[in-house]
């Protein structure tokens, strides 16, 4: 579903990526974790077509980035760790309108399936702004699945969130990912990317340093494994 | 590649044409619901516009000689200086909560995005010409009630929404952002400025028609022109 | 360090020899003009200087439109330094327009259209440098650049034709009645001949101090890395 090979990406001088090879099957979560400034929001900001890439090649479900990504943006929701809602409107006018950006069809029912989907419903006509961070965040993944995307692409979605917040949060990703769709999701918290996640990549020094899928190696063991990686 | 696209998508494929009129159609519906609730922009503009006709009338001393050559030039100093107002506001609510990410996200082409966001500052624009207008009109005892007037309002707050649009979306990511809209926009958009102040005093002193004719169509053709290169750069501008 | 190309050395010298040139042509082989005597000489200066500073605008535009189509930083450069020096000849070409108008019209400015639009465009240059400054990103500091210098230079011509058509409408007392004329007087022979020797000299100008600060900004640009290299490493 999603292939990089020999991603680079440099801003100004600076290299960020330098020749990265990543690649997700159909149907997979994989996490990406790494240290800060590791690279792993600008990884995600390419396959979102957000950025360009310097030099490499990146598909997504065959279609070639950035020449592509008009088509490649049907089948791509996003979450990012800001919320991408206009505080201003409320719940449902938020999705009405990402909603008719996208040309989603039978809106009405859509909006009502994914008020449902992150639990938000009864809050559908209070506005964004009165929101706290963790139902921002469950709205945004409203937000990205509204148009029923193959592939999700999430940018460190817990941040800032409590554990109960973040619990919920879990709970909605797993309903949400269950569907057969294609996740890729960046975390700085080691653990929970584990247990979320069926596959774990760390990405340290511009490449992918590490790639453990789940079961290959004991929880317990990866922080080890992540500080040997990155040499924290 | 799964061409399961049909589901979520409107009934009849997605036309291209459909889906870019329905994505500038979302956003001004957007922009206006947001601001129906918060006021703010219109406030703030109207406010400012007021304030600047007090400042005007004292400053210029607007009896009732001069206010016949001077009206044309007040009312559209006002607009230009309110008008920067809100395009700041505008860009600001996409760039700093990161909401131009979810614009860019659609699958819609850049340029719908550009037109959605410019066709809600020029009804904002408008909104506040339709308020202004008879206000103006009501303290000083000058018929602004001409029909060739609200064209020449219309096509002059076209070329400055469309430039304006365009140098905010710039403007408002630089650490200057506010002194740097009027600094990039005013020497730019003097052309406008100048045709419309003519075109509205030539209406309002009732000069020969050549003469307003030729400053409309300056106007026509400066709209045409930057809504042409508008349509051309704002790819540049948001692409990373 | 890349050493001076000898092909800029010799340009540096041609132009020296060319300012000289020019010196002796407008002071010595011009005639002195019947009505305005020799502060008419600033003329072909004045003039040569807003020439440059037009120029130097086109070249930054063009050079903005194709770094957009080959993000190549070299475009980029190039625009900017062509509008630090044209920056530089736009200012000249006003304060020459003043110093010319103040013995021979009495007054300080004129509101002709080509000075007005002279001085917007120097406004312009001056917006596009604060543009440039209040960003952080490099390359988004570039595209803006180019951007905004595409759209203020197709903006500069539509600027000047409606200032004329105003004026056509409200001759100024000032000068001549002929808006278009900017201070009118024949020019003899000799006096076209300085004029077009000057226009040469201030090109050849413009395209040394281009060619030393684009070498400029490429050795500051090594300097940047190798400083990032070993503060780094």
């Amino acid at each position: 579903m999603i292939e990089v090979r020999k991603l680079v990406k440099t801003f100004g001088r600076k290299p960020v990526l330098r020749g990265l090879d990543f690649s997700v099957p159909e149907g997979d979560f994989v996490a990406v974790v790494g240290p800060n400034g590791a690279g792993k929001t600008t990884l995600l900001r390419i396959l979102a077509s957000l950025a360009r890439p310097t030099l490499g090649e990146v598909r997504l479900a065959g279609r070639r980035l950035p020449a592509e990504a008009g088509a490649v943006r049907r089948i791509l929701g996003v979450v990012s760790h800001q919320p991408l809602l206009y505080g201003d409107l409320t719940a449902e006018e938020n999705l009405r309108f990402y909603g008719r950006l996208y040309g989603v069809s039978e809106l009405e029912a859509r909006v009502e399936q994914a008020l449902e989907t992150v639990g938000l419903r009864p809050r559908r006509r209070d506005l964004v702004r009165t929101f706290s961070r963790g139902m921002q965040q469950r709205l945004s993944i409203g937000r990205a699945i509204l148009h029923e995307p193959l592939v999700m692409l999430l940018d460190e979605p817990h941040t800032g969130l409590d554990p109960q917040a973040a619990a919920m949060l879990d709970r909605v990703l797993a309903e949400v990912t269950g569907e057969g769709r294609t996740v890729v999701m960046t975390s700085h918290d080691l653990q929970r990317a584990a247990s979320l996640a069926n596959r774990v990549d760390v990405l340290a020094g511009g490449v992918m340093a590490a790639s453990v899928r789940k079961g290959e190696l004991d929880p317990a063991e990866l922080p080890a494994l992540y500080r040997s990686v990155t040499g924290a | 590649m799964p061409e399961a696209l049909a589901t979520p998508y409107a009934a009849g494929g997605d036309r291209p044409v459909a889906g870019y009129l329905r994505a500038i159609a979302a956003i001004v519906r957007k922009d206006l619901a947001a601001e129906l609730r918060s006021r703010e922009l219109l406030g703030g503009m109207l406010v400012f516009s007021l304030l600047l006709i007090l400042i005007f009338n004292f400053a210029l001393e607007l009896d009732a000689r001069t206010r016949q050559t001077v009206t044309a030039g007040v009312l559209w100093s006002t607009f230009a200086f309110a008008g920067t107002l809100g395009l700041n506001r505008s860009m600001a609510l996409e760039v700093d909560r990161g909401c131009l990410d979810g614009l860019l996200l659609a699958p819609v082409d850049r340029s719908a995005l550009f037109f959605g966001k410019a066709l809600g500052n020029l009804v904002f624009m408008l909104l506040v010409a339709a308020i202004i207008l008879p206000a103006y009109s009501a303290l000083y005892n000058v018929n602004l009630f001409l029909p060739g007037l609200i064209g020449v309002v219309l096509l002059g707050s076209i070329g400055y929404v469309v430039v304006g649009t365009l140098l905010s979306s710039m403007a408002v990511q630089a650490r200057t952002r506010d002194i740097l809209l009027p600094l990039l926009l005013f020497p730019v958009v003097l052309p406008v400025i100048i045709a419309a102040v003519k075109a509205t005093s030539g209406l309002l002193q009732a000069a020969p028609p050549e003469e307003i004719r030729g400053w409309i169509n300056l106007l026509i053709a400066y709209d045409v022109i930057f809504t042409a290169v508008a349509f051309m750069t704002f790819d540049y501008i948001v692409e990373e | 360090m890349e050493p001076m190309p000898r092909a800029l050395k010799a340009l540096n010298w041609l132009t020296a020899a060319l300012f000289l040139g020019a010196l002796y042509m407008v002071f010595l082989y011009a005639p002195r003009e019947a009505v305005m005597g020799d502060v008419q000489r600033v003329f072909y200066f004045h003039v040569s200087a807003g020439w440059v500073g037009a120029v130097a605008f086109l070249v930054t535009a063009i050079a903005g439109g194709i770094f957009l189509a080959r993000r190549e930083t070299k475009w980029d450069r190039l625009a900017m330094a062509s509008v630090e020096i044209g920056m530089v000849f736009a200012f000249i070409n006003i304060v020459s327009g003043a110093i010319w108008a103040r013995p021979v019209w009495n007054t300080w400015w004129t509101w002709d259209p080509r000075l007005v639009t002279a001085t917007i465009m120097e406004l312009i240059y001056l917006a596009y440098l604060m543009l440039r400054q209040g960003i952080e990103d490099p390359d988004r500091r570039a595209r803006f650049g180019s951007v905004y210098g595409i759209v203020a230079f197709i903006s500069v011509p539509i600027t000047f034709l409606s200032i004329r058509f105003f004026r056509t409408i409200h001759p100024v007392v000032i000068g001549s009645g002929d808006p278009t004329a900017e201070g009118a007087f024949d020019m003899t022979p000799r006096m076209l001949q300085a004029f077009m020797f000057s226009l040469l000299t201030f090109t050849f100008i413009y395209v040394t101090l281009l060619w030393h600060r684009i070498r400029l900004a490429r050795m500051t640009e090594h300097v940047e890395q190798r400083r990032m290299q070993l503060t780094s490493a």
